[in-house]
């Protein structure tokens, strides 16, 4: 089979198995829009944005474990992609992005359209190529797609210059089905000596606790994940990006820990004597101050990258591996344990942990005539039954969602953990929708976060993805007014959102339907009303308490048994104290 | 501590970007690297010298390793291994007892001198950065025109090798 540069990609992308392509057109693309042209194998989503098309891609990879595929052009095409690409990296999303470039002999020549793609995303790519021989560029996409989507994942970008798509260049083309690097060999097993030293010490535990991450989920190991914690009984705690590879509602499941985690969650961690981390990653907004992380612990940590390992946190027992082959190792293993459980001081662990629970640290008053946006997020987990696709982007509303959603299984919480990207929201959702057109997608939000991808709305009109815009309006950058607040004394500096523009009107305008709820006894019908609207895109904005902040909180420099927790709660976090609970 | 870490890496443009890169978006130190293609033209080999304690040279081998384009790495610091650095280095040779001196210190330090002018001498000289900072030392500061080091580079004792 002959095909030119352009025909190459569209068919090694069928090849590949890629169904959905988000891109933006443009001068360095043409013969690549061109080719794309008249074929219906690879369905291509034009956004409004290339930002919108990275966020896409990776909603979709989020939801689905397949890569999220883009295409941008040179230059201003390749630079707005970059937060995306950059978002994907931080929370290891496997994507792969192809960037248009100025013919060959033009590189360097500062070209209309220019940038050196490959360097302006060197730091945020897990690899990327420039493709200087048409001979290489199919073999060079399967690498993209193998170093995306293997090992720990990430994006990839392959920078494709626009005389090697020309359409009158044809060479022979074969999909190749296998790929070599001789640098590049991802360690999937995890050591069986290792897996056994820590089998061991965890059944030697008296106050276990398992903590697992978003690499739970990337190895789809959540069945193994499960078994495991249910053949210990000891209690879990899941990060941010790992919510729904365990189950949320399991009476095991202690909450998420960290800087917004459950008071019990991060009081276990402070107290427990075995640490395992399963395809987590130490961060900042989890250890809090790591001098005094875990201090009575010994650590197990399973990853399948060696450069986690004992990255900020000293691991007594590192196993580099897939979770998922570990896992069913270590479930073997526990199948037929060499030590019995401490049953009695397993006991005593879960009575410590239930004491800690009991003060219920998510708690929140919901008297005051306003819409708590907590009371929101339980609204939107009463009306989809949980089973949502919950997509958010970043600040206040989306601590909320991860405290008051909990999610029943993996991939059903899709946000930007690492990166912290405000604008998120709405484009993954999109990407969620063209995944599973048949399931509900909402997307929490704010009115800060959902300005930066507002174009969007436009997309979702013209690929018919309906989704569920839940927009917590509280006139105010929430998450910095909230620091501002508890660490600037008030002084409220340029956080305030009050000119906006009128959500329904602009829903409306964008041809969707848009909803206003100000009051608490109208939130439920809203809810409903949107849901049941199946085939439109709602934009229900939800004017809330201004001044709700998030609690608990751990605040920065500060342990995990050093909480600051709502001031409703804090009477009872007195007496504790004076108690001496916390070791 | 100071390291010497070797590597091999794929013989392509951009390689090299992404390896000074990573030190500099990490925040690790650099005290020299140096880098040339080696008998097999798709590999490049790589040596550089970090200082940083256990746990970031841990890191900065890990990191390293990470990147598709180093093919294998070794960190020789805690094996036996000859390392080497080069230098030319430019001095004033105006007057007679000012040429004789350094004749008389490249003698003792074992340099060459390459190059003479009617007022400078160019003096080559290999041999671990503390040799070179000695004969640098050695010297009066003012007669110093120019210094070219060319970063360590290191090998092995023995059979051991870092090949693929």
């Amino acid at each position: 089979m002959e095909l030119s540069g352009s025909e190459i990609i569209i068919q090694f992308l069928k090849d590949e198995g890629v169904k959905h392509l988000f891109g933006y057109p443009g001068g360095a693309v043409l013969h690549i829009y061109d080719a794309l042209h008249n074929q219906d194998d690879v369905e291509h989503i034009l956004v409004r944005h290339e930002q919108g098309a990275t966020h896409a891609a990776d909603g979709y990879a989020r939801a689905t474990g397949k890569p999220g595929v883009c295409l941008v052009t040179s230059g201003p095409g390749a630079t707005n992609a970059v937060t995306g690409i950059a978002t994907a990296y931080l929370d290891s999303i496997p994507l792969v992005v192809l960037t248009g470039q100025v013919p060959s002999h033009a590189i360097g020549s500062d070209a209309f359209q220019e940038v050196d793609a490959v360097g302006v995303t060197r730091a945020c790519v897990k690899h990327n190529f420039l493709v200087k021989d048409l001979n290489k560029l199919a073999e060079t996409l399967k690498k993209a797609f193998f170093v995306a989507t293997s090992g720990r994942p990430g994006p990839v970008v392959v920078d494709i210059p626009k005389d090697i798509t020309a359409p009158h260049i044809k060479i022979p083309y074969a999909y190749p089905k296998t790929v070599n690097m001789r640098s590049y060999n991802p360690n999937v097993k995890g050591h069986p000596r290792q897996i056994k030293r820590a089998v061991e010490l965890l059944l030697s535990a008296k106050r276990p606790m398992i903590y697992s991450g978003g690499g739970v989920i990337m190895s789809e190991a959540s069945d193994e994940l499960r078994q495991f914690v249910r053949k210990l009984g000891y209690p879990i705690t899941q990060t941010l990006m790992g919510l729904g590879a365990f189950p949320g509602t399991d009476p095991q499941f202690i909450g998420m820990l960290g800087m917004h985690g459950t008071y019990e969650s991060n009081m276990a961690m402070h107290d427990c004597d075995v640490l395992i981390a399963i395809g987590a990653r130490f961060d900042d907004r989890i250890t809090g101050v790591t001098s005094k992380f875990c201090p009575y612990a010994q650590v197990i940590h399973i990853d399948i990258d060696p450069a986690s390992i004992s990255k900020t946190i000293n691991a007594d027992i590192p196993i580099v591996g897939d979770v998922k082959a570990v896992l069913q190792a270590m479930n073997k293993l526990l199948d037929k344990p060499k030590l019995p459980i401490d049953k009695a001081a397993l006991d005593n662990w879960w009575k410590k942990i239930r004491s800690w629970q009991s003060q219920n640290s998510y708690g929140y008053e919901n008297k005051s005539g306003l819409i708590q946006p907590q009371a929101a997020v339980e609204e939107l987990y009463k009306v989809t039954g949980g089973d949502a696709y919950i997509t958010s982007d970043v600040g206040q509303h989306q601590m909320f969602a991860a405290q008051f959603y909990p999610f029943d299984e993996p991939r059903r919480w899709i946000n930007s953990g690492g990166l912290g990207t405000m604008g998120f929201g709405l484009p993954a959702a999109m990407g969620v929708k063209h995944a599973f057109p048949d399931k509900d997608v909402a997307c929490i939000t704010g009115e800060g976060s959902i300005q930066m991808c507002i174009q969007e709305l436009t997309t979702c009109l013209q690929y018919d993805t309906p989704v569920k815009i839940i927009n917590l309006n509280n006139r105010y950058l929430g998450m910095v007014r909230q620091w501002q607040e508890f660490f600037y004394e008030k002084r409220y500096s340029h956080v305030n959102m009050d000119a906006q523009p009128d959500f329904v009107k602009l829903a409306e305008a964008y041809g969707h339907v848009g909803i206003r709820v100000e009051d608490p006894k109208d939130l439920h019908d809203a809810m409903k009303q949107a849901f049941a609207l199946k085939d439109k895109t709602v934009f229900l904005d939800i004017i809330t308490n201004r001044e709700a902040n998030v609690y608990p909180m751990i605040s920065s420099g500060k342990a995990h048994n050093e909480m600051d927790i709502s001031p409703m709660q804090q009477k009872i976090q007195t007496a504790m104290k004076a108690k001496g609970e916390a070791i | 501590m100071r390291h010497i870490i070797s590597l091999l890496v794929e013989n392509e443009a951009g390689a090299l970007s992404r390896i000074s890169g990573l030190f500099s978006a990490r925040g690790y130190n650099i005290d020299s690297l140096t880098v040339a293609s080696t008998e097999d033209p798709t590999l490049s080999r790589m040596t550089i010298v970090s200082v940083g304690s256990d746990r970031i040279i841990e890191q900065i081998t890990k990191q390293l390793n990470k990147l598709v384009d180093v093919v294998k790495l070794q960190d020789f610091t805690e094996g036996n291994y000859i390392e080497r650095e080069m230098m030319f280095i430019k001095v004033k040779a105006q007057s007679e007892p000012q040429r004789a001196e350094v004749h008389r210190l490249s003698g003792i330090f074992r340099a060459r001198v390459v190059d003479v002018s009617e007022t400078t001498f160019c003096i080559e000289l290999t041999g671990s950065g503390d040799k070179l900072d000695a004969y640098i030392n050695a010297l009066q500061e003012n007669d110093v025109i120019e210094v070219v080091r060319s970063g360590s580079m290191g090998i092995l004792r023995g059979e051991k090798a870092l090949t693929l």
